[in-house]
């Protein structure tokens, strides 16, 4: 019951918000809406010890064998929750901000929740595939209507890339299903029966698509364009939780159904995700636009997620479980933060602003500890997440190259502290200037938002626990589906 | 038997309409009336209700599937007879003749739907096209209009006479007419069979405009006044798949490995001229013109596979095109303005037009929820069980990634480029219908169990 209601409540209150005649009632309509569906969430995780609430299978199109099949797993529960937190908190964080005909903007996020917490839930390929691709459509729409001056084209660049993507991945999704008994549910997916030479090809038909939405280099292009241009609402959801669609099929679809290939195919793959880190971070380093220095930062972050999966090792999978979480809390931090000093001053200029702590205290502590996250400073949540990362990675059994990939990856935490501390640095402290010295501090909601986020952070940091008890199932799960030793 | 008769009945019964009573509402009226009356005697043959029992000699063979495809194109006929109703009276002088000849073409169709003969065939075609010969002129004092009824005729005729050598050629060489007969053999082309079997198909894919035979399609669709357009672009090419299919898989079916290649072949190559011509269209109406020849570039991967999916991925598929399309061209024929630009800013003006507008794009473009997507989705699952074909299947998704692109061009236009709108002229009524087609688009876009277990039923 608990999946359904997850999809169904921001479904129904996002359809009901296109009725809402004034802003401020959208408004307050979708952030209630929003939080019922995190109340929901944690009650979810918390609450509920019966395994039965945790899923559910109707009927839906049994003569082509596919069901609507949405299961919590421990993967679901805390994506799921990523998803039911980052929504409020963005809608409390853009309080203020007033969108040209809100109700239709407020109504498409919503409508957004629904198809990324379906792509997470859903346990059957036909499902996953729909939802995969109703998450995209209202991005495009909030793009396209409210973003920057070049939003269209970018948009459309976006939207092309990751139908393409999709595409592909709908042509393996097919021909897998044929080979599982004409059937489209998980179980029938991972007993799949596929040669090693089938495997492989249909193993870049999906990853195209994953690399996509993640993105990994070289299919990244669309990335720091469509952040840049696109309201910042949407690029939080965007960076923050649609990208860990991407990581979530090659979790849950990719290597599980083709563990020969991923196998294979590993090294390969995880050479392009260090490639990726170590460019984009150089990128980041030498960006003046703010919004641009966190899009290349998190391909960065995203490409070491992905580097951890296809190693192949337990203590990476944890990683990359509570990693996921992590980063979205991070640079939904960092976005926040981007759009309040572009609503005061009207830019994102990095050379255009300074001396900001002075004038805005709060901001500027609550900015500190975020960046330091995304640094992955001890104490903070993606210090946990990294170090696991690392550890897997380097103990890899499966990769020959572990502890290269270490290294050379390891080589983009420190680029990551060059451009993150710059940042700081270069906004927040030295001289005001003409545009910064009327400069005020943040607003009450603001600060609690932030001050959530920056307590969500030291909490995970110094107490993990939790979450790596929730997933553990999950990653044992699919560990054991995949091939972790190296046949001689 | 039962549409075939009635139809051709109602045909002549509007042409005497148009005499008789000069009141154009009268004359609509009937035409309403018959096309009801068509559909549900439609559905009683489907029941099993005879009404009239003609020895054909088996020269026609009334199956489930040739019933169905009836159903669908007579109902998409009647939801375009209430949207254009008032728009063909624009056209001419002539109303109840337009509206005869429709009659005409469905009488047309209900034949290509059901022959076992070639002449019957032969028949289906002839009467499905002359009419739309001067459908396609009926704006006599447009230059293009004219233009395009020419170029249709001497194409279409032209075509024709390859298909009756076609004909002759299977005819002798297999002795009969009858699709059984021609069906019996042990699976090896002999020369004269296979000349016969590419002059049909040749034949046939001018008449679905598939590449390259598909020169005459921009022209036409485009000169021909926008209501005829929206009928032809539809139902009429459907009835025309219906009946290719129909040939290569009952007469030609057992000799599918020497003409897959070709067809795969044709399918690719419309596919991709199609497409990339749409990319470069100014004109919408033009743009729905190549888009035509794209989404038959889609519908020909059903005789590319030619197994059970295919052929009910036919009959879902005309739906989840013809229903988008002809709601489409509902709007653009109240338009002014054919260009992207007249689509500029109608989302503030008009925002139920824009939206059920979208949601027929985005169906054309194959978004999930929409019929379109499903649509698509068999469409491949058949190629894809088929097996030999995964170069086509590859080919057809870079297409349908194209197609984003001038299908998006208007949701641009109408959402986010400023314009004043032209004036539209819409009734309440018009729109109610447009967001009824749009409200079913998503409707069997997401249960499509509704539809599937229609076709089931009649499959087992």
């Amino acid at each position: 019951m608990i999946p359904v209601l997850l999809i169904v409540i921001p479904l129904l209150s996002g359809l009901a918000t296109f009725l809402i005649k004034q802003e401020k009632g959208a408004k307050t309509w979708s952030l209630l809406a929003s939080l019922i569906t995190l109340v929901v969430s944690v009650i979810g995780i918390t609450m509920v010890k019966d395994k039965a609430a945790l899923s559910a299978n109707l009927e839906w199109l049994p003569m082509l064998g596919s069901s609507f099949s949405v299961t919590l797993d421990g993967m679901g529960q805390i994506l799921c929750l990523l998803t039911a937190v980052a929504f409020p908190m963005i809608f409390l964080a853009t309080w203020n901000a007033s969108y040209k005909n809100a109700k239709s903007f407020y109504a498409l996020m919503l409508l957004g929740q629904a198809g990324l917490m379906g792509a997470f839930l859903a346990h059957d390929a036909l499902l996953f595939y729909f939802f995969w691709e109703l998450a995209l459509i209202p991005a495009y729409f909030l793009c396209s209507q409210w973003g920057g001056e070049r939003r269209i084209a970018v948009t459309m660049k976006f939207f092309i890339y990751t139908f393409v993507g999709s595409l592909f991945m709908l042509i393996g999704i097919i021909y897998v299903y044929f080979h599982a008994g004409q059937n489209f549910s998980i179980e029938s997916f991972y007993s799949a029966a596929l040669s090693p030479k089938e495997q492989n090809w249909l193993f870049w038909l999906f990853f195209v698509a994953f690399a996509i939405k993640m993105p990994i280099f070289p299919l990244h292009t669309w990335q720091p364009d469509t952040y840049e241009q696109s309201p910042t609402a949407v690029t939080m959801v965007l960076s923050g939780v649609m990208v860990k669609m991407g990581l979530l099929g090659v979790i849950r679809w990719l290597a599980p159904v083709l563990p020969m290939a991923t196998w294979q195919n590993g090294d390969t793959v995880g050479l392009l995700c260090v490639i990726g880190m170590i460019y984009a971070s150089i990128l980041a380093i030498q960006q003046d636009d703010l919004k641009r220095l966190i899009a290349y930062s998190s391909i960065a972050h995203v490409g070491l997620m992905c580097l951890a999966i296809f190693v192949t090792s337990e203590k990476g999978m944890q990683g990359v479980m509570i990693q996921m979480f992590n980063h979205g809390i991070n640079v939904i931090g960092l976005w926040i933060v981007v759009e309040l000093i572009e609503r005061q001053f009207g830019t994102r200029k990095i050379s255009e602003l300074g001396g900001l702590a002075q004038k805005a205290p709060a901001l500027a502590i609550l900015l500190v500890v975020v960046s330091l996250a995304n640094v992955a400073l001890p104490l903070t949540n993606a210090f946990i997440g990294e170090f696991l990362l690392f550890t897997g990675v380097f103990t890899s059994t499966v990769s020959k190259m572990g502890p290269v990939f270490t290294a050379v990856a390891g080589l983009s935490i420190i680029l990551s502290a060059v451009y993150t501390l710059n940042m700081i640095q270069r906004v927040f402290f030295g001289n005001t200037n003409q545009l910064t010295a009327s400069a005020h501090d943040i607003r009450s909601n603001e600060k609690i938002v932030l001050g959530i986020l920056v307590v969500a952070i030291l909490v995970v940091g110094v107490y993990p626990k939790p979450f790596l008890e929730l997933t553990q199932g999950t990653v044992e799960a699919i560990m054991s589906k995949m091939i972790t030793k190296h046949p001689i | 038997m039962n549409a075939i008769v009635i139809s051709a009945i109602w045909g002549v019964i509007m042409m005497f309409s148009g005499a008789f009573s000069k009141n154009l509402k009268t004359v609509r009226a009937l035409s309403i009336v018959g096309i009801a009356l068509l559909f549900v005697v439609n559905l009683l043959e489907l029941y099993g209700t005879h009404l009239f029992t003609v020895d054909t000699k088996g020269m026609l063979q009334f199956d489930s599937f040739g019933l169905l495809f009836n159903a669908i194109a007579i109902g998409s006929t009647a939801v375009y007879f209430l949207l254009n109703g008032r728009d063909m009276e624009k056209v001419g002088l002539h109303v109840a003749e337009y509206y005869a000849l429709i009659f005409f073409v469905l009488c047309g169709i209900s034949i290509a739907s059901s022959f076992s003969s070639l002449l019957m065939l032969f028949l289906a075609i002839e009467i499905i096209s002359i009419p739309l010969y001067i459908l396609t002129g009926a704006d006599k004092r447009n230059l293009k209009s004219n233009e395009a009824s020419l170029k249709y005729f001497l194409m279409g005729a032209f075509s024709t006479g390859i298909m009756l050598m076609g004909i002759c050629l299977i005819f002798g060489a297999k002795g009969s007419f009858s699709i059984e007969q021609i069906a019996l053999g042990d699976g090896t082309l002999t020369p004269m069979v296979g000349a016969g079997l590419l002059l049909l198909m040749f034949s046939l894919a001018f008449k679905v405009s598939a590449a390259p035979f598909h020169f005459w399609t921009p022209d036409v669709y485009d000169g021909a006044p926008t209501v005829f357009t929206s009928f032809m672009a539809t139902i009429v090419k459907a009835g025309l798949f219906i009946a290719f299919i129909k040939l290569f898989g009952d007469a030609f079916g057992e000799l599918h490995g020497q003409w897959q290649t070709l067809i795969a072949i044709i399918t690719a190559a419309t596919l991709i001229i199609g497409n990339l011509t749409a990319v470069f269209q100014q004109s919408v109406k033009r743009m729905l013109a190549y888009s035509s020849i794209a989404q038959a570039g889609f519908m020909l991967f059903s005789l590319v596979a030619l197994n059970g999916m295919g052929r009910e991925g036919l009959l879902y598929y005309t739906l989840a095109y013809s229903i988008p399309t002809i709601g489409i061209f509902a709007i653009l024929v109240r338009m002014k303005d054919y260009t992207f630009e007249g689509f500029n800013g109608l989302a503030k003006h008009q925002p139920v037009l824009a939206a059920v507008t979208s949601i027929f794009l985005l169906s054309l473009a194959g978004i999930p929820a929409t019929a379109g997507f499903m649509g698509k989705f068999y469409m491949l699952s058949a190629a894809i069980q088929n097996g030999h074909v995964m170069w086509l299947v590859i080919i057809g998704i870079i297409c349908a990634a194209i197609s984003v692109y001038y299908y998006f061009r208007v949701i641009q236009a109408m959402y986010f480029k400023e314009g004043d709108a032209q004036e539209l002229e819409t009734s309440s009524f018009h729109k109610g219908l447009l967001v009824l087609m749009a409200a079913f688009v998503i409707f069997i876009g997401i249960q499509p169990q509704w539809l599937l277990n229609q076709l089931y039923t009649f499959f087992s």
